[in-house]
């Protein structure tokens, strides 16, 4: 920091406030609302204080759902999206991991037409080949299943790339040092590469995870038994009911509930997941 | 311990850059061999050669009795000790130099016996438990070290180890290295464009050129009888005054070039010996020497004198190159 400290420090401060009550205002709104019962938004104008009804709409929420509007119970539709965006998180990583450790640290034929495919993917997000995939899928009688709610996803190059980026400043006089020490490949590669990339892989499960819970269109597109949907989802078809007015402290709720784990992981990983982005340890 | 033997050894990188050129010699059981030459010239791709972390092009590198060309580095029973050190930044010093053993799969105690040992001879046992990164430079170098010694192998390679030292570290480095390397008598090849470490560290100096070996032989017959101006002008700090064979009087008829070393000459005498007049340049005082820069006609050299020079810049100084001393070289710079 430069300069006349004191008024900096305030301003900046004040400018951080200012942020951090933009956003959690909203989120402080939504909460207030999922603690009141349904009549209370008959008036049109939202409650700004808590009521007393929160563990009742939470509990009914997470056991039976809103039948009435067709949604399942929040609990099943929580664990789907938990393995789904676990199942695309890990199988990212794993898969971009091994992809760009072989770009980088190997010469075999093709290996830059290799990269430039891998590359290419990055234009292709689901939302550009969604109708291809979805024909693929639906052939390989993946509808209505985990597989198919995250492997299409799983295929994506953002993460090669990141990793291919970091272990491109990895010197080379480690390699070669970790060659006379008598590491082979896959010894170098759990030994070494895994461990220096631990902040790294850390910061990608992270946005990783929360890219596969927002997914929203995918998982609507798949799947058609209630047994498989997600809440991002869910949140979704409780809002839009037919011929009722949408019972929002229920819906409230749910987006409560479906807010809480990407927030439980940031919270969890934060450490690692800061000096993930900043660090550079070599 | 072994010999190691490099029988015209070559290394054409892809792309067409020739980094080594029918490269032979021999090195003996336990000695220190340094390979010195200037930037470029193929010392590392040399080294790297022996090492087994580069591709041989032709030629043969052979371990004790055994030709090494198809081995891996792990299997040639090398050790090497990089520039940058090439700690493995998230291991603990202990397990730095425990890995390589590891993955011979040595037994713990085993390991455990031998990295305390060299942790005792390199003053490490306090910092066993440090990660690379809260070391000193000095530090690290010596785990550099111990991650070598561990090991007991056939020979130590060493690619410029002490150039990211300071001048005083390196100097207290550059004896314990001698002194370690003497103790263990483990065969050695250095790497180095420094000709001081290169003469003091030596027992066999190998003087590289553009890919080519210039000379080889014991650190001071080279300073004495250099094969070529160009390894007169790169042994020897101030290097050798390498003046054209006409200013000389009594020549030999093939001489092109007349070479003294500085401290050779005698100042103000007239003594026997090739007879100079110069124009003084300017004057480094040192301390315990003085250097003084000179022009002699449209060549210039650098004389030295003990102690503190009485001349001053612009003066004409007279010295004396005595006849035993001088070096000729012929027309293709080789000494006649
Ligand atoms: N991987 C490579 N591909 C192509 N050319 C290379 C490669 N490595 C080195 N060279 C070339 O080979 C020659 C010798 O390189 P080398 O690294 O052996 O030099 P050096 O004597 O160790 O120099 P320095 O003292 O600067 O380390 C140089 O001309 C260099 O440009
Ligand atoms: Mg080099």
């Amino acid at each position: 920091m430069i300069g006349a400290g004191r008024w900096r420090s305030i301003l900046s401060h004040a400018i951080l406030m200012a942020g951090v009550a933009v956003i959690v205002f909203p989120v402080y709104l939504a909460f207030v609302a999922s603690t009141h019962e349904s009549s209370a938004f008959l008036s049109g104008v939202a409650p700004l204080w808590p009521g007393s009804h929160m563990a009742e709409n939470y509990a009914l929420l997470l056991d039976e759902g809103i039948s009435t509007s067709g949604s399942p119970p929040l609990a099943p539709m929580l664990l789907n999206s938990l393995a789904m965006a676990l199942m695309i998180a890990i199988g990212k990583i794993v898969i971009s991991i091994l992809s760009a450790y072989a770009i980088v640290f190997f010469r075999f034929p093709f290996r830059l037409t290799a990269f430039w495919a891998i590359f290419l993917t990055l234009m292709l997000p689901v939302e550009v080949r969604i109708i291809p995939t979805f024909k693929v899928v639906a052939d390989l009688g993946l509808l209505n299943s985990y597989a198919g709610l995250s492997i299409p996803l799983i295929a994506s190059a953002t993460a090669t790339f990141l990793f291919r980026q970091f272990f491109l400043t990895i010197p080379d006089e480690l390699v070669e040092a970790a060659r006379v020490d008598g590491a082979g490949p896959i010894r170098f590669f759990i030994d070494i590469l895994l461990p220096l990339s631990r902040t790294n892989t850390a910061a990608l499960f992270v946005i990783l995870f929360i890219y596969g819970w927002n997914q929203y269109l995918w998982p609507l597109l798949i799947t058609t038994e209630t047994k498989y949907y997600t809440i991002v989802m869910g949140i979704k078809r409780m809002a839009a009911v037919a011929d009722a007015d949408p019972q929002w402290n229920l819906v409230m709720a749910a987006v409560i509930l479906a807010a809480l784990p990407p927030v439980l992981v940031i919270v969890f990983m934060q450490g690692l997941f800061v000096r993930g982005l900043v660090e550079t340890e070599k | 311990m072994a010999t190691v033997t490099l029988d015209m050894v070559s290394k054409v990188y892809p792309g067409g850059v020739t980094a080594v050129k029918d490269v032979s010699f021999d090195i003996a059981d336990g000695a220190f061999c340094v390979l010195v030459g200037p930037s470029g010239c193929g010392k590392s791709t040399l080294l790297r050669m022996v090492a087994g972390l580069e591709a041989i092009t032709a030629g043969a590198v052979s371990i004790g009795d055994r030709v090494v060309n198809d081995l891996g580095p792990a299997e040639r029973d090398i050790a090497m000790v990089f520039q940058n050190y090439a700690l493995y930044p998230h291991m603990k010093v202990y397990d730095n130099m425990a890995y390589g053993l590891r993955n011979r799969g040595m037994a713990k105690a085993d390991i455990d016996r031998k990295v305390r040992e060299a942790a005792q001879i390199l003053e490490l046992g306090a910092l066993l438990d440090r990660k690379p990164k809260a070391l000193s430079g000095g530090q690290r170098q010596r785990v550099a070290m111990g991650r070598a010694i561990v090991r007991d192998p056939q020979v130590f390679l060493f690619d410029e180890p002490l150039s990211n030292l300071d001048a005083k570290l390196r100097g207290q480095m550059r004896v314990e290295i001698k002194a370690l390397q003497r103790k263990l008598g483990v065969t050695s090849i250095y790497v180095t464009h420094d000709q001081l470490e290169a003469m003091t560290l030596a027992d066999q100096l190998v003087v590289v050129n553009a890919g080519r070996v210039e000379q080889i032989g014991a650190p001071l017959d080279i300073y004495d009888k250099p094969a070529s101006t160009f390894v007169a002008a790169f042994i020897g700090a101030p290097p050798m005054n390498l003046l054209p064979a006409t200013m000389g009087g009594a020549v030999p008829a093939a001489a092109a070039t007349i070479g003294f070393r500085p401290e050779d000459v005698e100042i103000g005498h007239a003594g026997e010996g090739l007879q100079f007049t110069a124009e003084a340049l300017a004057i480094e005082p040192v301390g315990a020497e003085s250097f003084i820069h000179c022009r002699i006609g449209d060549a210039t050299a650098t004389l030295r004198t003990h102690g503190r020079s009485m001349v001053a810049p612009g003066e004409t100084i007279r010295f004396v190159a005595p006849h035993g001393r001088l070096h000729w070289f012929g027309g293709d710079g080789k000494r006649l």
